[in-house]
């Protein structure tokens, strides 16, 4: 079975955020890069996947030059082939953008099935899996939380809804994203990162994928973040004295009176 | 410019997600506003959305009981060439996330997801949104004359009110040949409770519970609220409570009226999904726990001695 993932490199989680000079983006100084966490999901059933069918795991990110580090994290824990999308062109690029160069990658890999994360927990936005299963034609299934191959045409998953779930039977090839829950990622071990120092990490721009530079990038994009703000500072409040059944009482009568939400 | 806005009517075995009500809103604020709905046996939702005085199109088909993708993107894509759409609004839920990109890529449209506003700006839109799992909020700008699909928060705009006039029409669709994903069952959990996206008060536990047993004073606590219940990941990850009750960055991002954290220390993460709530209050037997640095109400205190005299003063207070 031919598997890719795709993956993004954001903040980590634990980064404060800061805005930048530009007042558009992010103070990147402090920042600590890590493997967007939906994608060690996606990563980690792309693993179980070539486990249980044998095959190969392709890895693909699109971004600047430290990307290549979050891909050599997915080889060290057992992708076979990293492909790494860079162009000035790419630069700019909104969420099709992305979704269009990243097309023409999984076009190159031709895999049985691609998995992504459900969400990049940088820009918040959810669309860039679903939008390259749209473009390659292929079905979809949004915030996996469980996934059993049928056999290596069809797999049953399950997706999170508000306060339930739906159940989905799938047609390989599709794009798969993955929500927490789907499995427990694996932590690289010693030999793994050893052997990824020697596996393939293809550099492709552009014209190497056939892209036409006028729809990604900024010349493609129909979106532009122009600012950035951070959220409003909030001040410690008050703390309430007493014993509890006071400080319980006390607490209601503000509720009530003072922020009017009762 | 008259812009044309098709609202996705979202609605899930024949009732109206609350959300769509507040797309509905939007889109009649932001021009000539028309509705898509589809299911099976969905006549009363397309009439109740008649009812805000806008046209609705309505695809009711036994093929359609459940939300498979491409079905409900083919039969929106209908909607958009039949209306002449350049706008399609979704509400930011399950159900709006997981066909809107679909769309956007389909028509070439930018897309900005999870609006906290949207005004038209020339012939263009700005959009305010979230990042960063709330730790930034970014001003976006969507280009002149582009295509735009959008999703929209759940409690940004208020619900559209009933204006009378408008009409259910049959949408002529026809379904895909190929369809890939197919929804085979729905399950939800019976819950009095609502979502976590959508509610206008939140109280949420974690670590300090103790044990999976205990979230129960979470419930009583939320019960004469009217409340969702919520959860730090802490407790998510313990198996405590299903993962869609998590806060924070990596879970839910809201922004309620009122947040009650019990027991809970105020991670970053936890934090950043849960800042911009109008007012927050704390249980926690540490004065130095980070949340009190947010909240506006604090209680040190023990979360067992605490949550079952909040939850008869509750009683008291709302009956
Ligand atoms: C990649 C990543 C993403 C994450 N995303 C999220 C996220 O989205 N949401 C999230 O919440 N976390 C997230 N976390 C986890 C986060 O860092 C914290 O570990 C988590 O929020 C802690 O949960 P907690 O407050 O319940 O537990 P703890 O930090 O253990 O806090 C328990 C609190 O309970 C108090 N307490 C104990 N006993 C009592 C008592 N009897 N009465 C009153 N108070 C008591 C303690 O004083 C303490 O403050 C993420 C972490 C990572 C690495
Ligand atoms: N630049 C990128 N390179 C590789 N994969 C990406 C990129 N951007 C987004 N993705 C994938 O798409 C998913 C959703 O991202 P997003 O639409 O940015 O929220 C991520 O979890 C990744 O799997």
């Amino acid at each position: 079975m031919k598997i890719a993932v795709l993956v993004k490199q954001v903040p980590s989680s634990e980064a404060k955020i800061r805005i930048g000079a530009d007042g558009k983006s992010i103070d990147t100084a402090e920042v600590e890069w890590v493997v967007n966490p939906y994608d060690e999901f996606a990563m980690e059933a792309a693993l179980q996947a070539k486990e249980k069918f044998s095959g190969e795991v392709t890895v693909i990110g699109l971004g600047g030059d430290k990307v290549e580090e979050a891909l050599r994290q997915c080889l060290a824990l057992g992708a076979d082939k990293a492909m790494v999308l860079r162009d000035a062109a790419f630069e700019g690029s909104d969420s099709l953008g992305v979704a269009r160069a990243l097309t023409a990658a999984v076009k190159e890999v031709g895999p049985d099935v691609v998995f992504c994360g459900k969400l990049g927990i940088d820009h918040d936005n959810s669309a860039v899996g679903v939008m390259v299963a749209e473009l390659m034609g292929w079905p979809h299934a949004s915030v996996v939380s469980s996934l059993e191959f049928n056999d290596e045409s069809s797999a049953t998953v399950v997706r999170e809804i508000e306060g339930g779930s739906e159940t989905l039977s799938v047609k390989l090839p599709a794009v798969l994203a993955a929500n927490k829950g789907l499995n427990e990622p694996r932590y690289a071990n010693l030999k793994g990162i050893m052997m990824a120092k020697k596996k393939p990490m293809d550099v492709k721009d552009a014209a190497a994928l056939g892209i036409d530079a006028g729809t990604v990038g900024a010349a493609g994009a129909m979106t532009t973040t122009e600012s950035m703000q951070p959220p409003a500072e909030r001040s410690a409040g008050r703390l309430i004295d007493g014993d509890p059944q006071q400080q319980v009482t006390e607490l209601v009568r503000l509720l009530k009176d003072e922020a009017k939400v009762l | 410019m008259s812009r044309k806005i098709l609202v996705f009517g979202e609605q899930r075995g024949g009732a109206l997600k609350k959300p769509t009500m507040e797309c509905v809103g939007l889109a009649k604020s932001l021009g000539d506003a028309e509705v898509i709905v589809i299911g099976s046996g969905i006549s009363g939702v397309a009439e109740t959305l008649a009812g805000t005085g806008v046209p609705v199109h309505a695809a009711d088909d036994a093929s359609l009981e459940y939300p498979s993708p491409e079905l409900y993107v083919s039969a929106i894509q209908a909607a958009v060439d039949a209306t002449g759409a350049d706008v399609v609004l979704f509400s930011a839920s399950a159900m709006g996330r997981d066909l809107a990109p679909r769309i956007a890529a389909r028509n070439g449209a930018g897309f900005v997801s999870e609006c906290l506003s949207l005004e038209a700006d020339g012939d263009g839109f700005k959009a305010r949104k979230s990042m960063y799992g709330g730790k930034a909020f970014a001003q976006v700008s969507v280009k002149s004359g582009a295509k735009l699909v959008a999703t929209i928060k759940p409690g940004a705009y208020p619900a559209a009110e009933t204006a009378g006039g408008g009409a259910v029409q049959p949408l002529s669709w026809s379904a895909p040949d190929n369809v890939g994903a197919t929804v085979t069952a729905v399950e939800q959990i019976a819950s009095d409770r609502p979502d976590l996206g959508e509610a206008d008060t939140i109280v949420a536990g974690g670590r300090g519970l103790k044990e999976a047993e205990h979230f129960k004073l979470v419930e009583d606590v939320a019960a004469p609220l009217g409340a969702a219940v919520g959860a730090s990941r802490a407790i998510v990850d313990a198996g405590w409570v299903p993962h869609h009750y998590q806060v924070g960055q990596t879970g839910t991002t809201v922004s309620p009226k009122l947040y009650i954290a019990m027991g809970i220390s105020g991670a970053i993460q936890h934090l950043a999904g849960m800042r911009t709530s109008g007012c927050i209050v704390a249980v926690n037997k540490d004065p130095e726990a980070p949340i009190f640095k947010v909240a506006d109400y604090g209680i040190v205190g023990d979360v067992f001695e605490v949550a079952p005299l909040l939850a008869e003063e509750l009683k008291k207070a709302t009956s």
